[in-house]
C-alpha cells in the first residue's frame, strides 16, 4: 500500500470513529430528552386544580370560633347551588364532588384573617379528583353507568357548573406545601422532600467525616500488610453490594437492636451512610492518590510530618475531587427508595416531618407510594414528584460542579 | 567512637590537603529496598561551605545516598539503612533525632521543581512558618525578600508575589524552590539533579546561584552532566553500582583519577 492510501485509511478510520461518537452522543441526548419531556407532559395535569368560588356567608351568623363546624359551614354553602338536592342519597353524591380537604383550607383562611370571621367572602372549594378529572379529560359517556366513576346525575351537576360559569382552574399550590394525602388534589411532596433533606443531611454528617478520615488513614498512614489489603477489598465489595441489603442490615441493627424509631429519617441516613460510606472512601483515595507526589516530597524535605503534609498539601489538592466523590455518592442517596422501604420510610405521612426522628418519607419513596395509587388523579402526580427528584438532583449536581470550580488549584 | 571520627578527619586532610573542615561523615553506609541492596559500604566526608557533585552512571546510587543524608528515604517503606552519618557531631539516625529537626537544618532540592501551589510569597513562608520562626509580619517579609534575593529571583519577580508559584517558568520555578529552601537558614542544601529539566539558560543561572551559595551553604549535589560537576563543584565522588569509587577535588578527578572506572566515566568512554 503506498503512503497516500495508508493516510486515506487512517483518515477515513478517524471519521468514522467521530461519526461512531456523535452518534452515540445524540442517541444519549434524544434519550434524555424524551424521558424529560414526557415525565413533564404527563405531570402537567397535576400543577392545576379546578374549583369553585362560592360566597361564605358568615354576617348575621353567631360564631364560637373554638367549635366552628367548618366542615358544616362548607356542606351548607355548596348545597345552595342545588336547592332541590335535598334527600341523603343525593346529598351524599353532590358533596363527593368537592374536596374534603375544602374545610380544612376555610379554617386555614380563617385563622390566616380574622375579619372574616364576621363578613360574607368568597372562597374557593376545591374540586374532588373525579371531578378535576372530568373537567381536565372528560369522561367516556358511552360506559354503562356503574363502570364510571361518575353516575350520569354528577356529570349534570358538573356541567351545570360549567355552563354557569362558576369553574375555575387555578395553579395547585398544594402540590409544593402539602404533606401526603389519600386525596390526590390536596397530596404534595412537601412532606417527602424534607424527610429526604433530613435523611441527606444525616448521611452527610456521618459519612463524610467516617468516609474522609478513613480514606486519609488508609492511604497516608496505613502500613502495607494483608490486613490493609483485606480491608480495601472489602471496602470496594461493599461499593457492589445491592442497596436493598443495607436496607435490611438496617432493620436489623439500627431498630431491632439499637431501637431507633421505625420510619424516621435518622435511621434512613444511617441506612443510606453504610451505603454512601464506600463510595466516599474510594473517591477520597483516588483523588489523594491523583496529587503529585513531588508536593509530598516538597513538604516533607521543608520538615513537615506526615500529619501536617496531609492537611496542609495533600488534602487541599484532592479537596475538590473529595467533595465531588461525596456529592456523587449523597446524590446516588438522594435517589435510593429500596433500603428506606425495609426500615418503614414507606409509610403514609401526613404531617411534614419536624425533626429527625419524626416518621417521615423520601422523595423516590414517595414516587414509588403515587405510582402504586389506585386513583387516577396519582398518575400526573407521581410525574410531578419525579420532576420534582429530578429537578432536586440536578441542583445537588450543579453544587458539586460549582464546589469543583471553587477548590481547583492551578497546578 | 569520636576518636576514631577524628582520625578520619585527619586522613582525609592530610589526603585532599584541603584546610576545610569537613562536615558530613559518612562511615559504612548500606542501604536496601528490600533485598537488592542499593548502596555498599559508602564512606564518605563532605567538606563545609563547598560544592560536592556526586556523579555515575544511572542507577548508581548517587541519589540514594543524596537521600539520606536528610532521611528521605524513610518515606519509602520498603527503604532500610545501616551505617552512620554524622552531622555536626551528631548521628542523624540516632532514633532519638527527630526527623523534622534534622530537616529544617537540611534543605532539598529535586529534579522536578516542586513548588506549593500556593502564592510565591507562601511558598517561601511555608518553612519558617512551619518551624514558627518569624511570625511577626514584617520580620516575614523581610526574610521573604531575603530569601528570594539570594535565590537571584528578586529582581524578577517581586511583582508578582502573590501569583501562584506553579504559574512562573521552569528556571523561576526551581529557583523559587532554592529561596525556599534557604528561607529556613539551613546549613546543607541537597540538590538532587536540579538543572535536568532545564534549559540551558536556566541551568547556566542555576549553576551561577550554586556558586553564590557555597559562601554560606554547604551544598551536595547530584548530577548527569560532568561538564556542570566540572563547573560547579570542589570535590566530586564517582559512584558506580552502589559502591563509591573514588573522592577528591574536582580537578585531580577530572584531569587524573586514581581509578580506571572513573577515568573511563569522565573522559566518556563509558557509562
Amino acid at each position: 500500500m503506498t503512503d497516500k492510501a495508508l493516510t486515506l485509511k487512517r483518515k477515513f478510520a478517524e471519521t468514522r470513529f467521530k461519526i461512531y461518537g456523535l452518534a452515540s452522543l445524540f442517541l444519549a441526548m434524544v434519550m434524555l430528552v424524551v424521558i424529560i419531556s414526557s415525565m413533564t407532559y404527563r405531570s402537567i395535569p397535576a400543577f392545576t386544580n379546578y374549583g369553585i368560588n362560592l360566597e361564605i356567608k358568615l354576617a348575621n351568623e353567631f360564631i364560637d370560633k373554638d367549635d366552628l363546624d367548618y366542615r358544616g359551614i362548607i356542606r351548607e354553602t355548596i348545597f345552595s347551588l342545588d336547592s332541590e338536592c335535598d334527600d341523603r342519597k343525593c346529598r351524599r353524591s353532590f358533596s363527593k364532588l368537592f374536596s374534603s380537604g375544602a374545610a380544612y383550607d376555610l379554617r386555614d383562611a380563617l385563622e390566616e384573617d380574622e375579619s372574616l370571621y364576621e363578613k360574607n367572602f368568597n372562597f374557593y372549594i376545591l374540586f374532588s379528583d373525579d371531578a378535576d378529572l372530568f373537567y381536565k379529560f372528560g369522561i367516556d359517556k358511552n360506559l354503562p353507568e356503574n363502570e364510571r366513576r361518575l353516575n350520569d346525575q354528577e356529570i349534570l351537576w358538573l356541567e351545570g357548573f360549567q355552563e354557569k360559569g362558576l369553574v375555575e382552574k387555578k395553579f395547585s399550590s398544594n402540590l409544593f406545601t402539602n404533606g401526603d394525602s389519600r386525596e390526590p388534589e390536596i397530596a404534595g411532596v412537601l412532606g417527602a422532600v424534607i424527610g429526604s433533606m433530613y435523611t441527606i443531611l444525616i448521611t452527610l454528617i456521618i459519612s463524610f467525616p467516617i468516609g474522609v478520615l478513613a480514606a486519609i488513614y488508609l492511604e497516608s498512614f496505613a502500613s502495607k500488610n494483608r490486613i490493609t489489603d483485606f480491608i480495601e477489598v472489602n471496602i470496594n465489595n461493599l461499593a457492589a453490594v445491592p442497596s436493598i441489603v443495607f436496607g435490611l442490615l438496617g432493620l436489623a441493627l439500627f431498630i431491632n437492636f439499637f431501637g431507633m424509631p421505625r420510619s424516621a429519617p435518622l435511621v434512613g441516613g444511617c441506612v443510606l451512610s453504610l451505603m454512601t460510606l464506600p463510595v466516599i472512601i474510594i473517591a477520597t483515595r483516588a483523588s489523594l492518590q491523583s496529587v503529585p507526589p513531588s508536593i509530598r516530597e516538597a513538604a516533607l524535605a521543608m520538615g513537615a510530618s506526615e500529619m501536617q503534609v496531609v492537611f496542609q498539601h495533600i488534602l487541599p489538592a484532592a479537596l475538590p475531587g473529595i467533595l465531588t466523590g461525596t456529592i456523587i455518592g449523597l446524590a446516588r442517596a438522594f435517589g435510593e427508595s429500596a433500603p428506606l422501604l425495609l426500615i418503614g420510610m414507606v409509610a403514609f405521612v401526613v404531617d411534614i416531618p419536624q425533626s429527625v426522628m419524626d416518621p417521615a418519607t423520601a422523595l423516590p419513596v414517595q414516587v414509588y407510594i403515587w405510582a402504586d395509587s389506585p386513583e387516577r388523579a396519582f398518575v400526573a402526580k407521581t410525574s410531578a414528584a419525579t420532576l420534582v427528584l429530578i429537578f432536586l438532583l440536578i441542583i445537588i449536581n450543579l453544587a458539586a460542579v460549582i464546589l469543583r470550580k471553587k477548590y481547583e488549584l492551578k497546578w | 567512637m569520636v576518636t576514631e571520627m577524628d582520625q578520619n578527619v585527619n586522613i582525609d586532610d592530610v589526603d585532599t590537603k584541603m584546610e576545610k573542615k569537613s562536615l558530613i561523615h559518612c562511615t559504612d553506609v548500606n542501604v536496601f529496598y528490600d533485598d537488592k541492596q542499593a548502596l555498599f559500604n559508602v564512606d564518605l566526608n563532605i567538606n563545609e561551605k563547598e560544592v560536592t557533585s556526586l556523579i555515575g552512571p544511572s542507577g548508581c546510587g548517587k541519589s540514594t545516598f543524596i537521600r539520606c543524608l536528610n532521611r528521605m528515604n524513610d518515606v519509602i517503606e520498603t527503604c532500610s539503612f545501616n551505617g552512620s552519618i554524622i552531622i555536626n557531631g551528631q548521628d542523624i539516625y540516632d532514633p532519638e533525632i527527630d526527623v523534622v529537626e534534622l530537616r529544617a537544618k537540611i534543605g532539598m532540592v529535586f529534579q522536578k521543581p516542586n513548588p506549593f501551589p500556593k502564592s510565591v510569597f507562601d511558598n517561601v513562608a511555608y518553612g519558617p512558618k512551619l518551624h514558627g520562626r518569624f511570625l511577626n509580619k514584617s520580620d516575614m517579609n523581610n526574610k521573604v525578600e531575603d530569601s528570594l534575593i539570594k535565590a537571584g529571583l528578586w529582581d524578577e519577580i517581586k511583582d508578582r508575589l502573590n501569583e501562584p508559584g506553579t504559574a512562573l517558568s521552569g528556571g523561576q520555578q526551581q529557583r523559587l524552590c532554592i529561596a525556599r529552601a534557604i528561607a529556613v537558614d539551613p546549613e546543607i542544601i541537597l540538590m538532587d539533579e536540579p538543572c535536568s529539566a532545564l534549559d540551558p539558560i536556566a541551568t547556566a543561572r542555576i549553576e551561577e546561584l550554586i556558586d553564590e551559595l557555597k559562601v554560606n551553604y554547604t551544598i551536595v549535589i547530584v548530577t548527569h552532566s560532568m561538564q556542570q560537576a566540572a563547573r560547579v563543584s570542589q570535590r566530586t565522588a564517582f559512584f558506580h553500582l552502589g559502591n563509591l569509587i573514588e573522592v577528591g577535588d574536582t580537578e585531580k578527578i577530572f584531569r587524573s583519577p586514581d581509578n580506571e572506572q572513573t577515568e573511563a566515566y569522565v573522559t566518556g568512554r563509558y557509562g
